[in-house]
């Protein structure tokens, strides 16, 4: 509760929002109280008063009767009515969403339906019929009003329930003996909450301009009774010759609604979990580039080169580390892995290469990735799109989400060809098919013109494998591509990867967790632990004889097949979060070799080897591993 | 030595494109019919890559979805779900997404006291005392009591996971892919932790996986499900090392092995069928290479060679004993 | 895809009847005895015996409703006693006029919502976006019928721009210039509304798009930002927005009922609110089943509209 007042009050506009609803509503509770004229009293001699007259601040009606007391008296009324309609349809609309939602079945169907059919009216039609049936006045336009948006709220609130009906706490809480009824008390409905408080803050200002709207038609709240619609609609007919008449309700009608819908914004993003982290913040279309010092030059004159680089996420005011100066070099047709836990820091080295980290709020803020002599981090993003997929492709981890659902794989192909290189429609669709072939596709003539929904995941990875090479790059940097896969399917992704790349002389950077995977398909690997490489050396020794007490405990806590029933060798204790990096070696805390000597400074990569390097003062020796 | 589980003749069956009135277009069989038995006190273990039914199973076993076939009789007991308050203490579940698995609107003391009242009825003396208990049982702080699920790592959260279906006392726990959501290096020490506890309170586990690796480090048996069906059962030392059924000797080459060199087990590059037109006969023979007319014409049974170990294949691969 | 048209007709049929039925239940609702209460101060003891016969008004609620859909179904939606003419004939006159305010402000607000949705995601925290939402903030909030009444003191009665109110001129031709003439401010506000919303939702949607692994993708595969944006952002967007259109429609129905009123168009909403003032209920009856059917009609084509932009849907 603090933290969303909080982050409320952090949202600028919320507050005036807050402050003006909070002023508006202020005047309306006091209102009785206040020396203002009797609302109803007609004094037609002194009608159209215009404002700042004596005795009438805002002037009068065309019968004469105080428009500063009748605004006032009005506001209470709109205020009470918008109040009064959204709790009840919040209500009446919430209980049948979260009955339909979480019943489901025929339960859900049948009450769906009739919601569907009632919102199958344009909704002032329902509102009309209501009060054509019920006869004009305040209440039965509130009824009217309630009524038309209580399907609104069953069918938002039953999409949310049915959401966290099918939730694992659910069946947990079942399994702990609860019943229906304490479920949906106690675990749906405090999760259904924020939502009904969320629509409700969007819907009240549109609920005031309902009623208010019933009242200017004449439906709503009949004379003499005034509201801020019922003022509206009788002054139209002087709005050419007296039109303060008409802006004073009107105005006060434009600062109550925009009021509300400000501050209902604002409660909006502070309830809603996904907008707390910043997450839905446009990814630039190249990742920010902030860097100080001068730029690492290029150690060697390896195909790519990246040297030192660092880059972070700022999320308000957190900064995470997730790459802290990484060197990695991959040569030409050589296959690189990377491994390591998840957060380590692998996607974000890899997505850094080519700008590809999201940003906001990625930064990169030091290092340089050296490809063919240009560095490719300072680089404008022309340059930087132009060897986009043509000199560097990706290939990514969930081939489901990274292919466009609403194209056909063979328009994506299509389109991947096409940004380079300027063919036809048709030479690029031979072409095509000659990727889909190259990745065993079977059928690639029909299959072009698959959705990837209708595609298995085996078979959507290989599009995303033949388009990685639609323009014949040098460098390809898979990202997982196997992770999402059952294992006789990484198997066959696996063995297309690795005939490829031998075919066309391919460079490869293969992301992965799994040792097995690296240990079959790379020449070289990188460990990364907390965003910075720990060890790298060719893929033999390092998993033979591990340097790194790191690589060498997870080696040991992976378990292989063919081992039997047995106990693991578990690394105690978490990897630190990357906001809050000790000092020294990030591995001190679940090291058993660690010495004060490890915490005290940065250590660096040192060469322990024949091309081999390692992060680490104490870097084991003995061991030969068998494997 | 006495059955923990024993199912038999399960099945279930979804309706796919449901109408408001009528039956529904057509059927997928998640769960072929079956029959299992799980020994109390021993891990059996369930492997089979996704869609395969594993979970639809699980499920099953702990009254979440109701069967279409058979029956499941929990330690000589029909299951009975309808007082949810008995029901829980006889069996219990463990997650696959540790996060959505508890309520992110409660603390962690919320969390663990709900089967401890429900299920046994304790005061709150008791419960608290209790809840001490388990925590010291799974390593966990007390002090993460009053915290909510958010500020907990996936191996964590995991752990409060396992000390709520500890808490119900039920001597049989279905863990669907417990450990498959944490990084490796926590996926050992849930994994060791699960043993530790296995052997303090003596329980059954039905250990459900997709990574070969993990179930056959944890279990003493292991079954192989494909496409809904049992293929393959047998000692978990044994069934890989000398796979009988050639989807098992599949799965078993597949599993990526540091210095075995890479060769696609499949010369055709087929994947699972499709459920709405499941193939006639053994589900395996699009992707089988010993596959004969009669597999495509008959459903091969499950059956028990002399060593124990069942497969449900005509042409099995040669015992290399 | 004809196929899939011909199943959303079928399924069209129930919804009407679901309408026709929430139709006839409201109005049985009217309080006293029906006859009396339709006719209202045309209570002649003639009217009401024929009222009584045509209706079956002394029979119980279930034949009431057949005879009232045989009724419909044969295109007798019954007679309006004030006009004293059959309630179709009025319905259909009106009709049109409204057909021309709500379409044109339709296109209007759906051009303009969307394209100020994806300029302001495309530009999000620039100046663009900021200008947008602002503008966007005051559209939602402001009440149409104030916003047109407003719109006539500024630029009708002060500027002299465009015509008071009505949808032809007393005297003079009946061009089509003379017609956008009167068009452009009652059309301007009834889309005012509907383009906020609109234009928010597009944002939300194209914001929430534009995080998805398959924008990295194609920005992976060199594709240029304009296209990244207009086609691979949009085209994902409009899934969620087509179905806000839709429902945007039914908005801009209803808020005609306003505009009419302000501006004097001679369309079925200031028919209606004339016709409930006067307690004439079988055209308020009439009416409300008129537009819901064609709404339906239109929703049929936004879900057509949205099956052919999503291939998933075509099942
Ligand atoms: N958009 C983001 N906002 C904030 N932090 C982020 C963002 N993306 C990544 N991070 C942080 O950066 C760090 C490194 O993440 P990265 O995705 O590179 O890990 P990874 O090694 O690829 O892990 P995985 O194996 O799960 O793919 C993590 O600590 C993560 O929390
Ligand atoms: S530097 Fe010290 S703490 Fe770090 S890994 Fe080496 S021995 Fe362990
Ligand atoms: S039954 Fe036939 S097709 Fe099935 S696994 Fe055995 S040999 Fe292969
Ligand atoms: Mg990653």
């Amino acid at each position: 509760m603090r933290g969303f007042l909080t982050l409320l009050a952090r949202n600028r506009l919320a507050l005036v929002g807050l402050i003006v609803i909070g002023c508006v509503a202020l005047l309306a509770l006091i209102t009785p109280l206040l020396p203002l004229a009797n609302p109803n009293v007609i004094d037609t001699p002194n009608r159209f008063q215009p404002p700042f007259s004596a005795g009438a601040v805002l002037g009068t009606d065309h019968l004469g009767r105080d428009l500063l007391s009748r605004l006032l008296w009005g506001t209470r009324l709109s205020l009470a009515m918008g109040l009064a309609a959204a709790m009840i349809a919040a209500t009446i609309g919430s209980a049948i969403g979260i009955i339909a939602g979480y019943y489901g079945g025929r339960t859900d169907n049948v009450i769906m339906r009739g919601v569907d059919m009632l919102m199958g009216f344009p909704y002032i039609l329902l509102a009309l019929a209501i009060v054509a049936a019920l006869g004009p006045g305040l209440m039965n336009a509130l009824i009217a009003v309630a009524a038309v948006n209580v399907p609104f709220f069953a069918r938002n609130i039953r999409g949310i329930t049915v959401g966290i009906a099918h939730k694992e706490f659910v069946d947990a809480a079942r399994l702990s003996g609860m019943r229906n009824r304490d479920i949906i008390l106690s675990e749906v409905l405090p999760n259904v909450l924020p939502v009904i408080v969320i629509a409700m803050s969007t819907t009240v200002g549109w609920m005031i301009l309902e009623t208010a709207g019933l009242s200017f038609l004449g439906l709503g709240s009949q004379p003499p009774q005034a509201d801020l619609g019922s003022m509206l609609g009788e002054a139209r007919s002087a709005l050419i010759t007296h039109p303060h008449t008409s802006i004073v309700p009107g105005a006060m009608i434009l600062v109550i609604v925009m009021g509300i819908n400000l501050l209902g914004d604002g409660v909006r993003d502070a309830l809603d979990p996904r907008l707390k982290s910043g997450a839905l913040s446009r990814p630039m279309p190249a990742t920010t580039v902030d860097r100080h010092g001068p730029v690492p030059t290029a150690r060697t004159d390896s195909l790519l080169d990246i040297v030192g680089l660092r880059t972070e996420f700022r999320v308000r005011d957190r900064v995470y580390k997730a790459v802290g100066g990484v060197d990695l070099h991959v040569e030409q047709g050589e296959c690189l892995g990377i491994i390591g836990e998840s957060g380590s820091g692998k996607s974000v080295t890899a997505l850094s290469v080519m700008g590809l980290v999201a940003s906001p709020p990625g930064v990169i803020t030091g290092g340089a990735v050296h490809f063919d002599g240009t560095d490719l981090i300072g680089a404008p993003y022309e340059v930087l799109r132009a060897l986009r997929g043509r000199r560097v492709a990706y290939i990514f981890q969930d081939p489901l989400a990274t292919l466009h659902p609403l194209y056909k794989v063979g328009d994506q192909l299509i389109e991947a060809i096409q940004t380079h290189d300027p063919l036809s429609k048709e030479a690029a669709r031979i072409r095509a098919i000659d990727l889909l072939k190259s990745v065993r596709i079977p059928n690639a003539e029909s299959r072009i013109d698959s959705y990837p929904y209708e595609m298995s995941g085996g078979m959507r990875q290989r599009v995303g494998i033949a388009m990685a090479l639609a323009n014949d790059p040098d460098v390809i940097i898979a990202d997982e591509p196997t992770t999402a896969l059952d294992v006789t399917v990484q198997a066959q992704i696996l063995s297309v990867l690795s005939d490829l790349r031998r075919e066309r002389g391919l460079a490869i950077i293969f992301i992965t967790h799994d040792f097995g995977v690296v240990g079959q398909l790379c020449d070289r690997v990188a460990v990364m632990y907390a965003g910075q490489i720990v060890e790298e050396g060719p893929t033999e020794a390092v998993l033979r004889n591990p340097h790194h007490p790191y690589t060498s405990r997870l080696i040991d806590c992976v378990p292989t097949l063919g081992g039997g029933q047995r106990k693991l060798a578990a690394i105690p204790g978490l990897p630190p979060v990357v906001d809050r990096l000790p000092v020294g070696c990030a591995f001190a805390e679940r090291c058993d070799k660690a010495d004060p000597t490890c915490r005290a400074d940065a250590i660096a990569l040192m060469p322990t080897g024949a091309g081999r390097k390692t992060r680490c003062l104490f870097p084991e020796t003995k061991q030969e591993r068998i494997v | 030595m006495s059955e923990a589980l024993k199912l038999t003749d399960l099945s279930k069956s979804f309706a796919v494109g449901k109408r408001l009135f009528g039956p529904p277009k057509a059927m997928v069989h998640a769960v072929q019919p079956l029959d299992l038995t799980v020994t109390t006190g021993e891990t059996l273990g369930i492997v089979g890559e996704s869609g395969c039914g594993k979970s639809t199973l699980a499920k099953m076993l702990v009254g979440l979805l109701p069967p279409t076939t058979g029956q499941i009789e929990i330690e000589g007991a029909v299951l009975d779900n309808a007082d949810p308050a008995r029901f829980g203490k006889r069996i219990q579940y463990v997650f696959q997404d540790p996060i959505s698995s508890l309520n992110p609107r409660k603390t962690i003391r919320q969390i663990m006291e709900v089967p401890l009242r429900r299920l046994h009825h304790m005061d709150k003396a008791t419960r608290a005392a209790r809840i001490r208990e388990i925590f010291a049982a799974v390593n966990l702080r007390e002090e993460f009591l009053d915290r909510y699920p958010h500020e907990f790592s996936g191996g964590q959260a995991q752990r409060i996971g396992i000390a709520r279906a500890l808490a119900a006392q039920a001597r049989i726990l279905i863990l669907d892919e417990p450990v498959s959501a944490l990084d490796v290096s926590v996926q050992a020490q849930v994994l060791n932790l699960l043993a530790d506890l296995k052997e303090a309170f003596g329980l059954t586990y039905l250990f459900i996986s997709h990574d070969l690796a993990v179930v056959e480090a944890v279990s003493d048996r292991i079954a192989v499900l494909y496409f809904g069906a049992i293929v393959e059962v047998g000692s978990a030392r044994e069934i890989f090392a000398n796979a009988r059924h050639p989807y098992t000797a599949l799965l078993a080459a597949s599993a990526p092995e540091v210095g075995r060199p890479i060769v696609a087990p499949e010369t055709a590059a087929t994947e699972l069928p499709d459920p709405l037109s499941p193939p006639l006969g053994c589900a395996f023979n699009e992707r089988c290479g010993f596959a004969t007319d009669r597999c495509r014409a008959e459903k091969p049974a499950l059956t028990t060679d002399e060593t124990g170990r069942a497969f449900a294949c005509f042409n099995p691969l040669a015992t290399t004993r | 895809m004809t196929g899939y048209i011909l199943k959303r007709l079928v399924s069209a049929i129930p919804v009407l009847l679901g309408i026709s039925v929430i139709v006839f239940l409201i109005m049985a609702m009217i309080p006293g005895d029906p006859a009396t209460a339709i006719l209202g101060s045309y209570a002649t003891p003639e009217n009401v015996e024929k009222l009584n016969r045509d209706l079956g008004l002394d029979q119980g609620l279930v034949p009431r409703y057949f005879i009232w859909l045989g009724h419909m179904v044969q295109g007798d939606f019954g007679r309006s006693f004030a006009l004293n003419r059959p309630v179709l004939d009025e319905v259909l006159d009106r009709f049109g006029a409204t057909l021309i305010l709500a379409g044109t402000s339709f296109v209007l607000c759906s051009l303009l919502g969307v394209a100020a949705g994806v300029v302001s995601a495309a530009r999000q925290y620039g100046w663009a976006d900021k200008a947008i939402t602002f503008v966007v903030l005051v559209g939602i909030s402001i009440p149409s019928f104030f916003l047109g009444m407003m719109m006539i003191l500024i630029f009708a009665v002060q500027l002299r721009w465009f015509p008071v109110s009505g949808m032809w001129p007393i005297y003079g031709d009946r061009t089509l210039w003379v017609l956008l003439d009167h068009l452009f401010m009652p059309a301007l506000a009834l889309a005012v509304v509907a383009t906020g919303v609109i234009a928010r939702l597009a944002r939300s949607a194209m914001l929430e798009v534009l995080r998805q692994d398959f924008i990295r993708t194609a920005r992976a595969k060199g594709v240029r930002e304009g296209r990244v944006i207009w086609r691979h952002a949009l085209r994902a967007a409009m899934v969620s927005i087509i179905p806000v259109l839709g429902i945007q429609a039914g908005f801009v129905l209803s808020g005609a009922v306003y505009i009419e009123m302000v501006f004097q168009w001679p369309g079925v909403g200031r028919m209606l609110v004339d016709a409930i003032l006067k307690r004439d209920i079988l055209l308020v009856q009439g009416g409300v089943v008129f537009i819901a059917a064609c709404y339906v009609m239109f929703n049929i084509m936004v879900d057509v509209a949205q099956a052919m932009l999503d291939p998933r849907i075509k099942t």
